[in-house]
């Protein structure tokens, strides 16, 4: 791999002693549990070994022994930034080896969920990689934006973290009323911030200095590596499985996929990945406001939801766009009430291991941008 | 808190205070508690959200730390796993006297919802530490979290601190038996 | 292309080692691949530009009554199709070579399947556990597994 170092100075020229560092598992900048074993010259990062497994909840062997619907609580759990968009791949998996087709209510209200989450999780992603950076104040504007999110999911769904809201073939339970109009009042709150948010921290010139050709992801490297989500476009790499393995109703609107594009810096740099998100954020809104133009009013949520769920022997997995990434879940079903297996195709397991890949010849201080920059939830990457 | 309320109006009661040096000790040591956050799992996410603007954990005089060595008390949130736990007991002996736990959501409380299947779940941070204040839920709402700080706070206030050596005694023994049950 | 042509691309290059396409829906439809020969059919599905594999989505292990498998589900973001392969290996003797160097994403996935099912993939460069502790025994995923009473002097179960 070339990728060019954007530090002046030779250092290979200059000689000194090798240390080990050890980063974690409790530290407040590696998000969660994980622990870095680095190995560093002087200041600049040679190696980085990756040690996870501090969060290991046995989520695949709780899976075996619980009924379908029972494992939704622990699907939640995994990535439990963004609850909604790990239940749906679970349930439309599930509903594939049933042979369920949904409610159009469901479909729409589960892509409002959907898209709500995901912008909730960039929200957070955002707010922490400004933290990592040295940037407070967005956090306490991102959080506060975010609070009024978890309020729709609470009055919906009655939790506001993990939901167990979309269940196998339906919602836990309708929609309130006054649904459409406080999800449009969030649509245009979050543009409000967006714009703030673009003025004190996107392009601001300390945090652009911080980023900017920090940690450069060739898209070569990161399809090898099997990156997805804004980790995977911010190299440039236009790939959406909304778009390109459309499931659920993603076929109906309209929306773009933002690719990092270099504008500070090198395609794949820390700030792509970072603004990858944000305009997301925009393109979740923009498919939020037609879903909620075209969503009906009237149907029964609960309509297709089965008396019992015992899937035919078979097997199925199923992805679908996480705001991490390609979450995916494969399931084996021998006709039992019970899965055989299932196994959780984790986006932030996967986008962590190019970690080592992407943060040698940089300074220490770099790593921890760059691992703000991957967005990784531990919960997931342990599972 | 019977000390504030006198502060309050210092005029009508002469301005003195009547209390005994306990009091005002404790009263200091309640209202400025600094935390190691061991941040774990999804409980963690509403601890970030307390953090933040609407919930506002700071008023509580407080402050995070990110070394045992200069905190008070250490908040749990989250699922401990076998992996994890080690390391857990290593920070709270870290950490020095008076010190406190607080073990937030169901997982540091008991395995939570991994109780059964979860070979890799510590059940309950109480097995390896000592535990002041359980906070339930799955996660706790952040006004939860405040309550079990409101808690702490009271706990401490009421505490004795010139009987170090015998106070101690008895909390070990307390703690000796909970392990035993 | 779809699941039939590219199961005929290797059945003309590999033979006996690429079994039948099983297809019956609503499953994905597989094939099996023995596993000897898993690393050249990998390769060729990688790098015969009219395959172009690029993208390897899982890799999962199963435990199966008789026997171990690991299925590897691939993706081509350029052809945007997909196949999925499965090796079986005995239970006594469960190795499979690794494809790491043909996917690096391999690298971790069978770190995993190795921690959780103890199948041993040869050729990897660092095949250790990436969960559980290093000293943990046995490889929970089994189904005959059971979990240890105490670990480092904690009592495990409730």
């Amino acid at each position: 791999m070339t990728t060019t170092k954007f530090i002046d100075i030779d250092f290979s020229k200059i000689e000194s002693d090798r240390m080990r560092l050890n980063v974690g598992p409790q530290h407040p900048s590696t998000h969660g549990v994980l622990r870095l074993e680095v190995e560093l010259d002087g200041e600049v990062v040679t190696n980085v070994i990756p040690h996870i497994g501090y969060l290991h909840r046995c989520f695949e062997k709780i899976a075996e022994n619980m009924n379908y619907q029972q494992v939704i609580p622990y699907v939640d759990r995994m990535d439990y930034i963004s609850s909604m968009n790990n239940e749906l791949p679970y349930v439309m998996a599930v509903e594939k080896l049933l042979g369920i087709k949904v409610p159009e209510k469901v479909e729409y209200i589960r892509v409002i969920m959907a898209e709500l989450n995901r912008i909730a999780n960039h929200q957070i992603a955002v707010a922490t990689f400004g933290l990592d950076a040295g940037a407070f104040t967005p956090f306490l504007y991102l959080f506060r934006d975010r609070e009024y999110i978890l309020w729709i999911f609470e009055k919906a769904s009655g939790g506001r973290l993990l939901f167990n809201y979309f269940w196998v073939g339906g919602l836990a339970n309708d929609v309130y009323p006054t649904f459409k109009e406080d999800v449009l009042n969030i649509v245009k709150q979050v543009r409000k911030t967006n714009k703030e948010i673009e003025e004190l921290l996107i392009y601001n010139k300390i945090f652009i200095d911080r980023t900017a050709n920090i940690g450069v992801l060739p898209a070569d490297v990161a399809i090898n590596y099997g990156c997805s989500g804004p980790v995977l476009r911010g190299s440039g790499v236009k790939f959406d499985l909304r778009k390109d393995d459309p499931y659920s109703i993603y076929d109906r609107f309209d929306f773009d996929i933002p690719v990092g594009t270099g504008e500070v810096g090198t395609v794949g740099d820390c700030w792509d990945r970072n603004i990858v998100r944000m305009r997301e954020m925009e393109q979740s809104c923009r498919i939020i406001e037609q879903a909620v133009a075209q969503m009906p009013d009237s149907g029964d949520v609960q309509a297709a939801i089965p008396k019992k769920i015992r899937p035919p022997k078979g097997e199925v997995y199923f992805r679908a766009e996480n705001p991490k990434g390609e979450l995916g879940f494969y399931i084996i079903s021998d006709g039992k009430d019970k899965p055989y297996r299932v196994k959780g195709r984790a986006p932030s397991f996967v986008n962590l291991s190019v970690l080592p890949e992407i943060s040698k010849g940089y300074l220490f201080a770099d790593l921890i941008v760059i691992l703000g920059s991957i967005d990784i939830v531990l919960g997931e990457v342990d599972r | 808190m019977g000390l504030l309320n006198r502060l309050d109006n210092p005029y009508e009661t002469g301005g003195i205070i009547l209390g005994t040096l306990e009091d005002i000790l404790n009263w200091g040591r309640s209202k400025s508690d600094w935390y190691l956050h061991f941040g774990l799992a999804c409980c963690a996410i509403e601890f970030m959200s307390m953090n933040a603007s609407h919930f506002d954990f700071m008023r509580f005089g407080i402050i995070p730390r990110a070394t045992p060595r200069q905190a008070d008390f250490i908040m749990i949130t989250g699922t401990v796993t076998l992996k994890m736990a080690e390391r857990i007991k290593v920070l709270w002996e870290q950490m020095a006297e008076p010190k406190y736990c607080i073990s937030v959501g169901s997982c540091a409380n008991s395995g939570g919802p991994y109780w059964q299947y979860g070979y890799h779940v510590l059940k309950g941070v109480d097995r390896i530490i000592p535990v002041h204040v359980y906070v339930p839920g799955c996660p706790p709402r952040p006004e939860a979290m405040e309550e079990g700080m409101m808690k702490l706070q009271k706990m401490i206030d009421q505490q004795a601190i010139f009987r170090k050596r015998q106070r101690l005694a008895e909390e070990e023994k307390l703690f000796e038996l909970q392990n035993k049950g | 292309m779809t699941y039939e042509e590219i199961h005929k691309i290797l059945k003309e290059k590999f033979g006996d080692s690429v079994g039948e396409l099983v297809n019956n829906p609503p499953s994905d439809p597989y094939v099996e691949v023995s596993a000897e020969k898993l690393f050249d059919i990998c390769l060729e599905l990688r790098d015969n530009p009219e395959l172009d594999f690029d993208y390897l989505m899982c890799l999962s292990g199963v435990d199966f009554p008789e026997n171990l498998q690991v299925v590897y589900h691939l993706y081509s973001m350029n052809k945007k199709h997909k196949f999925v392969l499965k090796v079986t290996v005995p239970k006594d003797n469960p190795k499979v070579p690794s494809i790491e160097r043909i996917w690096r994403s391999a690298d971790w996935h069978e770190r995993e399947a190795y921690d959780l099912f103890g199948i041993i993939f040869e050729g990897h460069h660092n095949l250790i556990r990436i969960f559980l502790p290093y000293d943990w025994e046995g490889h929970p995923l089994r189904k005959d597994y059971k979990e240890p009473e105490t670990y480092h002097g904690m009592r495990v179960p409730y």
